[in-house]
């Protein structure tokens, strides 16, 4: 088993010149190539760089969407019809786009939800997760806003409930909505600044995801048992890791295509088809699929909370709590073990927080009547339960499964292989 | 393979996706599932479908119903040749200018104009129709529920109401669209077109072709997309496996 890389050795004069003055080779090769990872991580630690991956089909798309798209309100929408039948490979690019936007959400819940289990927030990796949050906050603006661009009825009204959110405010509610519009309705001057914000935010993203590495590769990835591995544990990256990420990778593009050349619709609303008109409201407004939960929650409070809080402005302070939360995850769960395998209880919570989010995600999609309102009401209060009640005090009664201090493989020679992956 | 594709996606995301919302509105019955030429993984358009589609549509819709984003260019795609496609752009009336007297003229359309619309803009057609606005037909396979299914059975959906239910003035009885009452009326006839290539013009084949027509007009590229997405998975397949001996190969000394 080669646990390390061979150190770097530039034979070129050329390469030697430029790394003596800027020492990129030897970063790229320090942290592609030599990069110390955990010899037991399974498919779950995938997602990462395929999330990273997504970032940039994005990227890319977007940019040359970009080049064809007309963000003005008499035009946003024959621009994008333009780019489906005039741009050459226009439809390509912009179904890779919106279904691109969907997987992106994909693999990045599953890879929020591999940290859950394996408990990749606690220490040292507090910051790590942190920055993880902020970049799904970054994500949710992009795409929210990416989805007003073409101007359809969803994106129109879409963008009316959501800005509406924020009248929901004390005393400057109806400025904050005036100020966000450009104006006393979702208007022109909406399209355009959204438009430039969602051209701006992915590149935030991208500076956050770069301090996001830099915490991950400061004390290196957390691993499916859980504890902190000694060298004897750990392989370099490469060619380990690159060429498992490159199969999970190959999957990933088989799935994806999947829905871009055969089913491109399947996850978007027919009323996006239909052009934005204000005059007319779809009988029923919901977001795109990944926002469901969220939405649930938001439509969740339907009463005033301790007549000082109105309902609207519970859901809406419910709805950014939903996410707030989890910054405080990595001192809320109060367990020492990190990872689900050791903590049986723990283990079932997770699960029932995953049924949750389905449940979440199913009440939001549908109009909001009989018993659905109580269902949304009883998830919602679940899912804080879970994470403000539930977890600190099984940190302090559950009983973990004795952890083991390494992967068991003798310092000398193979070993028994890890344990399987979950 | 469609279906299997569509009912694969679906119950994947039924919870999520499929809301019960396409029948709370007006209780319309769900739409008759039609089988298509164009669905599924090697789904094509059916040529001669859509060229009686498109009389149908040419003779009967586009009296009401524009249909902005086609271009006559575009109807080479229908197996129309250039001179067929010339012949039907010159039927329509386009206006251009301003020329050098700085005056808009009339003149007959040529392959590269957009099909004019029936009416100059939303509030005429709405004058003319009883206040109801025909929309435009470029995208509608694509912005209802149902897609072509639904298309299909509006148009053959028209029946007497029910006993007790009083139809509005102007309205007709469809138990396909939601809340029943629409402003369209039943406009295809049994024969009321006449197929050049002999096929029967029964309500049903009329819908059927129209319905195929509209449907290629909402995503002109369908046969593009899957041809390629076709290649693009065979390779895909073969990357993978390739992928996967190899990672097994690296990983071999660390199992």
């Amino acid at each position: 088993m080669a646990s390390d890389a061979e150190p770097l050795v530039l034979k070129s004069p050329t390469l030697r010149w430029i790394e003596y003055r800027l020492p990129l080779i030897s970063f790229g090769y320090r942290h592609l190539v030599a990069y110390q990872t955990p010899r037991n991580l399974n498919y779950w630690w995938n997602f990462g760089s395929l999330a990273g991956i997504c970032l940039m089909l994005q990227i890319v798309t977007g940019v040359v969407l970009a080049m064809h798209y007309t963000p003005h309100v008499a035009h946003a929408f024959d621009s994008v019809e333009h780019i489906m039948r005039d741009v050459n490979w226009g439809w390509l690019l912009r179904y890779a786009h919106a279904n691109g936007a969907s997987m992106f959400f994909i693999v990045v819940y599953i890879h929020i939800f591999r940290g859950l289990y394996y408990g990749s927030y606690k220490a040292p990796r507090e910051l790590l997760w942190m920055l993880g949050v902020v970049i799904l906050l970054l994500m949710m603006a992009t795409a929210f806003m990416g989805y007003v661009l073409p101007w359809g009825q969803m994106s129109f009204w879409g963008a009316t409930v959501i800005t509406n959110l924020f009248s929901a405010v004390p005393l400057f509610g109806e400025s904050i909505v005036t100020w966000l519009w450009g104006g006393f309705s979702v208007d022109n001057p909406t399209l355009n600044r959204f438009f430039s914000l969602h051209y701006l935010l992915p590149f935030v993203i991208v500076g956050v995801v770069f301090l996001h590495l830099v915490a991950l590769h400061t004390h290196g990835s957390n691993n499916p048992v859980g504890i902190d591995l000694t060298k004897k544990d750990k392989i370099p990256f490469h060619p380990y890791y690159t060429i498992k990420d490159l199969f999970g990778l190959a999957v990933f593009f088989l799935i994806f295509a999947g829905f871009v050349f055969f089913a491109p619709n399947v996850l978007g609303h027919p009323d996006n088809y239909i052009p934005a008109n204000p005059l007319v409201t779809p009988p029923h407004i919901v977001p795109e699929w990944y926002f469901l939960p969220f939405y649930a929650i938001l439509r969740a409070i339907t009463f005033d909370i301790l007549w000082i809080i109105p309902a609207k402005l519970g859901g809406v302070i419910a709805m950014f709590a939903s996410i707030g939360v989890l910054f405080f995850l990595p001192w809320l769960d109060t367990s020492k073990v990190r990872s689900a395998r050791y903590r049986p209880i723990y283990k079932i919570f997770f699960w029932l927080l995953v049924v949750d989010c389905f449940i979440l995600g199913y009440v939001g999609a549908n109009p909001p009547e009989g018993f659905l309102v109580t269902l949304g009401l009883l998830a919602t209060i679940w899912y804080f339960a879970h994470f403000l009640i539930i977890l600190p005090i099984l940190g302090k009664l559950e009983r973990p499964l004795p952890v083991p201090e390494s992967l068991g493989t003798p310092v000398l020679g193979r070993g028994p292989a890890p344990a399987p992956a979950e | 393979m469609s279906h299997m594709l569509r009912s694969l996606a679906a119950l994947a995301l039924a919870a999520l996706l499929v809301p019960s919302t396409a029948r709370a509105a007006g209780e319309a019955e769900p739409p008759i599932r039609e089988s298509w030429p164009h669905h599924g993984i090697f789904g094509t358009y059916d040529r001669r479908a859509l060229q009686r589609g498109f009389q149908v549509y040419k003779e009967v819709c586009s009296a009401c119903h524009g249909t902005k984003y086609l271009a006559f260019r575009n109807l080479a795609a229908l197996g129309f040749s250039e001179e067929e496609v010339k012949a039907i752009a010159a039927e329509y009336t386009v206006i251009d200018g301003p020329n050098d007297q700085g005056e808009m003229f009339e003149r007959p359309a040529r392959p590269s104009d957009r099909k004019p619309s029936p009416y100059p803009n939303e509030q005429a057609a709405r004058a003319a129709n009883n206040g109801a606005y025909p929309p435009d037909l470029s995208l509608i396979v694509k912005a209802r529920a149902g897609g072509e299914n639904y298309l299909y059975s509006l148009l053959v959906g028209y029946e007497e109401p029910p006993a007790g239910v009083t139809v509005p003035d102007g309205m007709y009885y469809n138990k396909y669209f939601p809340g029943h009452f629409i402003a369209m009326p039943p406009i295809l006839q049994p024969d009321g077109v006449t197929y050049a290539d002999g096929t029967r013009a029964t309500i049903g084949q009329q819908a059927r072709d129209v319905t195929q027509f509209l449907a290629w007009l909402a995503e002109p590229k369908l046969e593009e997309r899957k041809s390629t997405g076709i290649k693009v998975m065979l390779f895909l397949i073969v990357l993978t496996g390739l992928l996967y001996a190899y990672k097994r190969r690296i990983w071999a000394d660390v199992h």
